[in-house]
C-alpha cells in the first residue's frame, strides 16, 4: 500500500496539508491523488469508529457463519449479493476454512437479530447453515483500541 | 546529626542538575499534559527481539557474559559496522559490549583524559559530555554550532577553540538536541583540523540509523587518517527501540579499547546477558524494523517541521535523531519563558533549548517521538499559544 493510503487508512482527518507535508509532496498533488482514489475506486469511503459502549441508544453485532452451495454459474457471488442487500449487514467476506461467508450483523437486540438469522438469512437458496456469535465486546477495531487499557498511555519516564 | 556535605565528593557536588528533567516534574503535577519532551522512542523493542530475550532466560542463561561481551555479539556488531558504514573493527581487541552507550561515553573519557586535559564539546548538546568530562578530570570546552550553520560544527570554530592543552574532540552527529548531522565533506574539514592538532575523537553516533532525506550517517572514523584516531560509540537503544535493555558498544584502536575494557572489567564486570542475547537477534534480522521505524520517524518529522514553520516559529531542516529545535525568538520569549508559559497556558512541556548548553538559549527541543495523532494535537495547542503571544491576547 502506497503511504497516502496508509497514513488515510490509519486517520482519515489529516487534512491535505498535513499529508502532503508528511510525505514531502505539493499539496496540490496530494489533493489530486485522493480524487484519483476516489474516482477509480480504490478508497470506497470514510467512517468513524464509534465505540458503542459510549452511546446511548447502542447496537448489538453478530459474526454469522454461512455455509452455502455455490451455484454452477455465479458460485458464491450470488449468494453474497443477496446477503448484501440487507440493511442489517454490515459486512460480507468469502472465507476459506470450514465455512464459506462470514458477515457482520447489526440489530438493536440480540432477539433482533436472531430473527433476522432464522427469517431472512437461513430461508435464502442456497444456504445450507448458519451460526450465530454475538460480539460481546470489541477491544479493538480496525487497529483503533476501544478500550481504556489501551496502549495509548505512554509509559516512558523521563531520565535526563 | 551527621554533616553528609563533608564526606561528599567536591567534584560531583558541583555537578549542575540536568535541565530537562524541571519542565517534565511540572508536567508531571497537571493534568492533560502533553508532553513533546522524551527523548526515546515511542516503539516496542521489536517482538522478534524481545522473544530472544525470553528465550535466553527460560533456557536459564542467567550468568556474566565474558567481560567484552559474547563473541557472537561482538562478532555481529563488526559485521554491521563493516555492512552499515564500510568500517573494520577486529570483534577480538577493538570492540567492547557496554552498559549502554552512556557506559562507553564515561569509560572512554576516563581512559584519555588526564587531569588538565581539554576536551572540545560542540553545543547544544546531550548534557552528559561536560559532567562526564570533569569527573574525568578534564576541562571542557564547549563550543558554539549556530543556527545558520544548521547546527553543524565548523572547523573554523574547532580551529579557534584549540590551545595547546586540547587533547580530544566529542563529536555528537546525529545530534540530540538540534537533529542535525554532519555530512562527508563537512567531517573531512573537520578531520583536517583533529589531525592537524594531533586530537583524538570521541564519535558519539548512537543516533546513527536516524537520518533523513536520502542521507546515511557517515561514521568520522571513515575520513581518511581518522580510523587510528577515532572511538565510536554507539548502542541499540534508538536504532532498534531498545532503551530499557541498557546496551551500548564502543569500537576503536586496540590499545584504547584494551584500557576501558580494563575499567569496565573493575566498575561493571560485564552488560546485561539477557540484553546482549536479544541484541544479536537485532543485528542480524532487525534491518527492516530499523527501516520501519526510520519511516514513520520522518513522516512525523516532516509534519513537526513544517507545523512549526507554519505557526512562524522558523525550524532549520532537521536531518537526523528525532528531535526538532526550532528557534522561539520571534516571541520575544527565553527559552525558560517559553516552555513555563506553554504549559500553564496550554497544557504542553517541551525542553528548553538553554538545557543542552548556553547556546540553546532562544531554541526549544521538541521530539517527535510520538504517535501522529498525539503530535497533531500538540501541534494544534502551540499554534494557538504562537497566536495568542503574537496577538498580545496574554502579554
Amino acid at each position: 500500500m502506497d503511504k497516502l493510503l496508509k497514513l488515510l487508512s490509519e486517520n482519515a482527518h489529516f487534512s491535505t496539508a498535513e499529508l502532503a507535508a508528511m510525505l514531502g509532496k505539493p499539496e496540490e498533488f496530494v489533493k489530486n491523488q485522493i480524487c484519483e482514489y476516489e474516482k477509480n475506486g480504490v478508497i470506497k469511503g470514510y467512517q468513524a469508529i464509534i465505540n458503542s459502549e459510549n452511546i446511548e441508544d447502542s447496537f448489538v453485532e453478530a459474526l454469522i457463519e454461512l455455509k452455502v452451495t455455490p451455484k454452477k454459474e455465479t458460485g458464491f457471488d450470488d449468494i453474497a449479493e443477496m446477503c448484501m442487500a440487507f440493511e442489517e449487514v454490515e459486512s460480507v467476506y468469502l472465507m476459506a476454512g470450514v465455512y464459506d461467508l462470514a458477515l457482520i450483523v447489526r440489530g438493536q437486540t440480540m432477539q433482533e437479530i436472531a430473527m433476522f438469522v432464522a427469517k431472512k438469512l437461513s430461508t435464502i437458496e442456497g444456504v445450507l447453515s448458519t451460526g450465530t456469535h454475538f460480539i460481546m465486546r470489541r477491544y479493538k477495531d480496525r487497529g483503533i483500541c476501544l478500550t481504556d487499557f489501551d496502549a495509548d498511555k505512554d509509559e516512558r519516564s523521563l531520565i535526563l | 546529626m551527621i554533616d553528609y556535605d563533608k564526606y561528599l565528593n567536591g567534584a560531583v557536588k558541583s555537578l549542575a542538575p540536568s535541565g530537562i528533567r524541571k519542565f517534565f516534574d511540572i508536567a508531571n503535577e497537571m493534568d492533560n499534559v502533553i508532553s513533546l519532551s522524551i527523548g526515546e522512542p515511542d516503539f516496542q523493542t521489536p517482538w522478534h527481539i524481545r522473544d530472544e530475550g525470553i528465550r535466553s532466560l527460560e533456557k536459564g542463561r542467567t550468568w556474566y557474559s565474558p567481560n567484552r561481551g559474547f563473541s557472537d555479539l561482538l562478532k555481529e556488531i563488526s559485521n554491521y559496522y563493516e555492512r552499515r558504514f564500510s568500517l573494520t573493527y577486529n570483534p577480538q581487541d577493538q570492540t567492547l559490549v557496554t552498559v549502554g552507550g552512556s557506559e562507553a561515553i564515561d569509560l572512554a573519557f576516563r581512559t584519555l583524559v588526564d587531569e588538565g586535559d581539554e576536551v572540545i564539546i560542540p553545543q547544544p548538546a546531550f548534557v552528559c559530555y561536560n559532567p562526564l568530562c570533569v569527573m574525568a578530570g578534564g576541562v571542557p570546552v564547549n563550543i558554539n554550532t549556530k543556527n545558520e550553520d544548521n547546527f553543524r560544527l565548523k572547523a573554523a570554530d574547532l580551529e579557534a577553540a584549540i590551545t595547546p592543552k586540547s587533547k580530544m574532540l566529542v563529536l555528537p552527529f546525529p545530534n540530540n538536541p538540534t537533529g542535525a548531522i554532519m555530512e562527508h565533506r563537512d567531517l573531512e574539514e573537520i578531520a583536517e583540523v583533529v589531525k592537524r592538532h594531533d586530537l583524538i575523537v570521541l564519535s558519539d553516533e548512537i543516533y546513527s540509523e536516524l537520518t533523513y532525506g536520502g542521507r546515511n550517517h557517515v561514521s568520522i572514523a571513515s575520513i581518511d587518517g581518522m580510523y587510528e584516531r577515532t572511538v565510536v560509540i554507539n548502542g541499540f537503544s534508538k536504532s532498534y527501540a531498545m532503551t530499557g535493555w541498557r546496551l551500548g558498544y564502543a569500537l576503536g584502536p586496540a590499545p584504547i579499547i584494551s584500557q576501558m575494557t580494563k575499567l569496565h572489567q573493575y566498575g561493571i564486570m560485564c552488560a546485561p546477558t539477557t540484553a546482549q542475547y536479544a541484541a544479536i537477534e537485532a543485528l542480524r534480522n532487525g534491518d527492516r524494523d530499523v527501516n520501519h521505524m526510520r519511516d514513520e520517524y520522518d513522516m512525523r518529522r516532516r509534519l513537526v517541521v513544517d507545523g512549526f514553520n507554519d505557526m512562524g516559529l522558523s525550524c532549520f531542516e532537521p536531518l537526523g535523531a528525532f528531535y526538532v529545535f526550532p528557534c522561539i525568538k520571534s516571541t520575544g520569549l527565553s527559552s525558560e519563558e517559553f516552555c513555563t508559559r506553554l504549559i500553564m497556558d496550554k497544557q504542553v512541556a517541551v525542553v528548553p533549548g538553554n538545557a543542552f548548553g548556553k547556546c540553546g538559549e532562544g531554541f526549544v527541543r521538541v521530539s517527535y517521538s510520538y504517535s501522529l495523532k498525539h503530535l497533531k494535537v500538540a501541534l494544534a495547542r502551540i499554534k494557538e499559544f504562537a497566536e495568542e503571544l503574537r496577538n498580545g491576547s496574554k502579554a
